[in-house]
This record gives structure tokens, sequence and C-alpha cells, in this order.
């Protein structure tokens, strides 16, 4: 997905394109104003959020500040019962654990639930140049794997797709009657993947919370295909970041809620299911073997800084993207990221490099609505602001913006310098210098004659 | 904002020589040349008097970041400098802490108030606002469904990402049309200066009015 050429160039030619794209900005209103009322009237279930949100950010601070002793911990409890663990410092040692077990187990096809981590690790492709075929059976992944795309968001992977779309691209792509209705577009893709999950040899899954007391993994459904993904095939794989570890299982009486309300505005989600192992000689159903792979792919760089380290106590809950303006206007796809939004343009610097992603961090009017919705309050906005400091600081800005905010400082250190020239003169240096970077929707701001300070010595004379 | 804190019995001090508070550059990355004019900002104002100020953006920058500012880099929020509880937002030393919400104004309108992000998410500011505003004669007021959105100023954003910058703004026009409004009352003349932009290139028929002179009118129609 790495496009060719300079990143910040192709974002700036995309949000264009797509902040101007009325019809665009009609479906992500619509979508994200019902993931706004839906929440409003989710939340209400917390007696006091404020104080859950405490909580939630206490028990993440002390998972990542004890991270190692966690992981451990989990790989010791979750082995012990036959579960195997795959620790990848990197995507690629990742796709070649994948590649390996699938190999093994001769897979010709794979059926997976919705994983962020196996886009972060460009798994399908990899897979598909294997000649294994992939199959995602989450119903948004679904129909943005049959579109040949990305998902648009981290939870509502085709949020940006009306209903008539999907319906049009069923009839292109699955050779469905025209304009089917949700429910019998719903209907069609249930018999698709059925088939699939029958087929397969292995299931692929993300994880919503790794447990370190019992050595377990906690996964979230709404659609019950992750219970299959995991039920059906021999084999399960479930991939996540080394964050996603919570210290036990009790504290999910906290964090399931929590999660199901800022993703989808539910108080919880329909599936819960807790993964401690591969079948057991006296269980009658569940894979023969289950690996977990823990990724870090960056994420130790995130760890060591104490700043950014915030950032790693995410849940994946989406909510910071369905209350962003920039979001909103510009859609998922435009960011060129695995995470977009708020957290991905946090995270993604980080993960990726300052250097080709700091526009992600500056491309943000700091409204500070990401943080103030956040569940395990990370201070989104604040850590947006860092990223911009450290690329100021790594000297990625431009020799134009340096001089700019050193004029700037030099007339901020001296109001003479600051009250030389009238309205007027002020009002021709904008029109040259801003007029066109202000672009061509906004008339440019108007210096009044005199400026307060001028305003203030002659009223004080006057009286 | 002088005249009615004056009004009000207020000793109102301005020093000729201040000049920002240096956000700007922080919102930019650019941490020391900030810190070099924040440290002037807090040598401009010596006393312990409060400080008011037309914006919730410089209070609510002064109030959350400097004490992060003087630190050395890393997390958390410093230690607190006197001047950060020194200053406040004018709407909010009107209501918090005059205890005045009628200040005997007068504007014959109807206008919706947008919550500058300032204002709002770094000085939970929301209901100070919206009580003086009631107490205007003859000013209706009516809640925009997304009267918490950003209007897409941001600093160096509007001009970094201006299609971005200006679509958000567009939509906050747009909305507050929707409601038959004649102005759009803020605390904050950055978000105002950025919806004034659009509104004079599309020659819409709204106005906007900083809370300040809306509490400052007397006459009437604006």
């Amino acid at each position: 997905m790495i496009a060719v050429g300079n990143r910040e160039q192709i974002f700036l030619k995309q949000s264009l394109e797509k902040s101007k794209d009325l019809a665009h900005r009609q479906k992500m209103n619509h979508a994200l104003k019902q993931s706004d009322d839906a929440f409003e009237k989710g939340k209400g279930q917390f007696s006091d959020l404020e104080l859950a949100r405490d909580w939630a950010n206490a028990i993440k601070r002390d998972a990542i500040m004890q991270l190692d002793t966690y992981l451990c911990e989990f790989e010791r409890k979750f082995t012990s019962r036959g579960g195997k663990v795959i620790w990848a410092q990197t995507a690629d040692q990742a796709v070649e654990a994948v590649k390996a077990i699938c190999s093994r187990h001769r897979a010709k096809t794979v059926v997976k639930s919705k994983s962020m981590v196996s886009e972060e690790i460009r798994l399908n492709q990899a897979l598909k140049d294997g000649g294994v075929e992939v199959v995602e059976t989450d119903l948004g992944e679904y129909i943005q794997q049959l579109a040949d795309e990305a998902p648009y968001h981290i939870v509502a992977p085709s949020l940006h797709k009306s209903k008539e779309e999907v319906a049009q691209l069923f009839v292109d792509k699955l050779g469905t009657e025209p304009e089917l209705r949700p429910d019998q577009l719903t209907q069609v893709a249930r018999k698709v993947l059925r088939k699939k999950f029958r087929e397969a040899e292995v299931g692929i899954t993300g994880v919503n919370f790794l447990l370190a007391d019992i050595g377990g993994m906690v996964l979230t459904e709404n659609e019950g295909n992750g219970r299959l993904t995991t039920g059906f095939p021999k084999v399960h794989i479930a991939l996540t970041g080394i964050e996603k570890i919570l210290p036990s299982v009790h504290q999910l009486s906290l964090f399931l809620p929590l999660l199901a309300t800022h993703a989808s505005g539910q108080h919880i989600t329909v599936y819960n299911a807790i993964l401690t192992g591969p079948r057991k000689a006296d269980e009658a159903d569940g894979p023969e073997e289950m690996y977990i792979i823990l990724l870090d792919n960056g994420r130790t760089n995130i760890l060591a800084d104490p700043t950014a380290r915030e950032s790693l106590y995410c849940i994946r809950c989406g909510a910071c993207l369905n209350v962003c303006p920039v979001y909103k206007n510009i859609g998922g796809h435009t960011y060129d990221t695995t995470y977009s939004g708020p957290i991905g343009s946090v995270i993604t610097p980080h993960l990726n490099g300052l250097k080709d992603n700091k526009h992600l961090s500056y491309a943000s009017s700091l409204c500070g609505s990401c943080t103030e919705v956040c569940p395990v309050r990370i201070p989104l906005h604040n850590l947006l602001l860092y990223n911009r400091q450290q690329s100021v600081a790594a000297g990625y800005n431009s020799g134009m913006e340096k001089v700019m905010f050193l004029t700037w400082k030099k007339m901020m250190l001296n109001r003479k310098l600051m009250n030389a020239g009238s309205g007027d003169v002020k009002n021709w240096v904008f029109k040259v210098f801003v007029s066109k970077i202000w672009g061509k929707d906004r008339e440019l701001p108007m210096f009044p004659k005199k400026n307060f300070s001028q305003q203030w010595k002659a009223r004080r004379q006057q009286k | 904002m002088v005249s009615i804190l004056e009004g009000l019995g207020c000793e109102v001090c301005y020093n000729p020589e201040q000049t920002c508070c240096g956000q700007p550059a922080f919102n930019a990355g650019f941490r020391n040349d900030c810190r070099a004019v924040a440290e002037k900002f807090i040598g401009d104002f010596n006393a312990a008097d409060p400080i008011v100020a037309p914006s919730g953006s410089c209070t609510g920058f002064v109030r959350n970041y400097y004490g992060q500012l003087f630190q050395e880099e890393g997390p958390g929020d410093g230690e607190i400098l006197p001047i950060q509880k020194q200053v406040y937002e004018f709407s909010e030393f009107l209501v918090d802490v005059l205890g005045v919400t009628n200040v005997g104004a007068a504007l014959h309108a109807k206008a919706t108030y947008h919550d500058a992000c300032g204002a709002l998410r770094e000085c939970g500011i929301k209901d100070a606002p919206r009580k003086l505003l009631q107490k205007v004669l003859g000013l209706e007021l009516v809640e925009a469904a997304d009267c918490e959105v950003c209007c897409g100023f941001g600093g160096t954003f509007a001009v970094k990402f201006e299609p971005i910058s200006t679509s958000m703004a567009e939509q906050k026009v747009v909305n507050a049309m929707k409601l038959g409004a004649e102005y759009i009352i803020s605390t904050d003349s950055s978000c105002l200066m950025q919806l004034d932009a659009y509104i004079r290139k599309h020659k819409c028929n709204i106005k906007v009015m900083h809370i300040a002179d809306v509490l400052a009118s007397r006459k009437g129609r604006h």
C-alpha cells in the first residue's frame, strides 16, 4: 500500500479530492452520525464513565509499564495447555511464521476474521502469492475484499459504502440479482462464507485482549464469524500486537463494555470468546493446533519513549476516528496507513518513520475531540503535538517554516516590530504572501487600521 | 471587553508591550521559539491580578501547557506555574469569578453559539457563554447540532491543509444558516476569522460576532 512518491504530496492531493467530494461527505456524515448517536445512547450504561476511563487508563498503564512480565506470564500459561506462542519482531517474521504453518498443513484455503494486524503485515497478499486462497469472513471486510480495497475504518471497514454500492458490488463480483436489500446481501455472503468455513484448513483471527493471568485471548465480535474461524478449521492462528495485554481476566468486566460502547454504542458485543489453547482430549470441538503471534513491528520504539508510550494503551475501538472532523472529511484511505484517524496519525510516525509520516501529525486542527472521547484516556492531540516537536527537532520541517517562526519570534519579542506598519500595510503583506496558501474558498482576514495596543494608548490619552 | 469589565467595576490594566502567549509556534512543533515568547509573556504580567483574555485558545494554552513547556522534555504536565492559575477566558471570568450573567446588553437577532475547541475542550467552558447570551435582550439563541465541532482553523493547519480546513468551515456556516441564524457567536476570534473568511468569499447571509462585542452591544441591531 505504500505509494510511490512523496507521501505528503499524495496525502494533500487525496485530501483535496475527498474533502470536496460531496457524495463522500454525505455518506461519511450519515455513517458517523449513526455511530455518534449509538455512542451517546450506549454510554448511559456507565454510571460514571469518567471514572471507568480513569480505571481503564490505570490498568493499561500498569500493563504497558510491565509489558515484559505480563507477556511472559501469558506465554507460560498459554503454552502450558499446548498453545504455541511465536514472537515476531518484524512484519516479515510474522508473515513467514504464518506461511510456514499454512504450508505444514498444506492449506489451500484460509478463513479470516477481522484483524488489523494482518493488514499491518500485508498478510493476505503474501498468502495469495503463495497460492493460498484467503477469505475475509467479517461482512465489512468481505465487502472490502470483493472491492479489492483496504479497510476504511479500523472497526467498520466498509463504512464509506452505501447499501446501493454494496448491492452493485455483489452484482459485479458475485453475479447476484441487482438491487438486493442489506438483509438479502447478508444472506448471500453467509452462503458463500459457510462453504469456505468448511473447506478452510486454517483460521486466522485478530485478538482484542491478551490475558496474562490465565494465558488466554479474547475475541469480541458481532457476526459469529470469529467463532466459526476459530472453531471449524484444524488450525487457529491469532495475530496480535504486543500492546493488547491485560493483566487479568477480571478486568474484562470493565474492558468489554468499554470497548463495545466506544466501538459501536453497544452495551456489550454479541459474541465474546475467551480462547485458552487448542482442543483438549475431552473436548468436542476446537482447533487441533493454536498459535498466537506476538508482533512488535516498531511497538517497542514507542515503548521506549516515555511520552509516546501512552499510545500503546489503545484498544482499537475506533472512537477517535468517529469524532475526528479530519477523518470525516478525508476518509480512511487518504491516510494511506494501516491505522487511520487520530490514533493512526499518532503511531504511524513511530512505526513507519517520522520523516515520511510527519504530515499526518500536522493534519489535525488539534480540536481535541479524540482526546475527549478516548476510553483509555490517551492524550491523542497532545501526542500529535509531541510528534510535531520531534519532527522540528529532527530538522524535517521546511526551511521556509523555520524562517517563518524565526521571524514570528522576533516580532513577538519586540512589540515595536509588531506595531510597525499600518493595518493597510499588513493587509498588503498578507495578500502577497498568504493569499495563495489561504486558498480560493476564503477571503483573507483583514487587519484593523489600529491594533488593540494602539487603540488602548489612544483611549488612555483621551481620559 | 474593556468597557464591560470597567462597567462591572473592574480596574483594567493593559501592558502595551505584551505580544503573544506563544501558542502558534508550540502547535507547529517549534517548542524553543515558543518558549522564548512565553518567557516574555510571563514577564509582561508580573502582578498577581487575574489575566482575562478574549480567547479560550490562549487561555487554554497558558493554563494547560506552560508547565510542560518549561520543564525538560518528557511526559506529564510539569510543575504548575502561578500564571497558569491566573488566566481566565472572558466569559468564564464574568460568570465564574465575578458571578455576573446579565451585563445589560441588547441585540435583536437570532444567533447560534460556536463552542471554540480551546474554550470547550482545553478550558471546559460550556455554560458560561450561554448563560451570558441568554441574558442579552432580544437575542434568540439556537443550538446547532454541530456546535462542538471544530471550525477548521487550527493555526498552520488552515494553510497546510487548506481544503480540509475550508470544508470544515463550510459545513459550520451552512449548518448555522440552516438554523436561520443571523450571527455565529464565539469566544475566539481565530474561529470567527476562519468562518468569516468563508462567509465573505461565498457572500453568505450570516455574520460572525465575538461574544465581547455581543455583550457590549446596546443598540439592538448590531
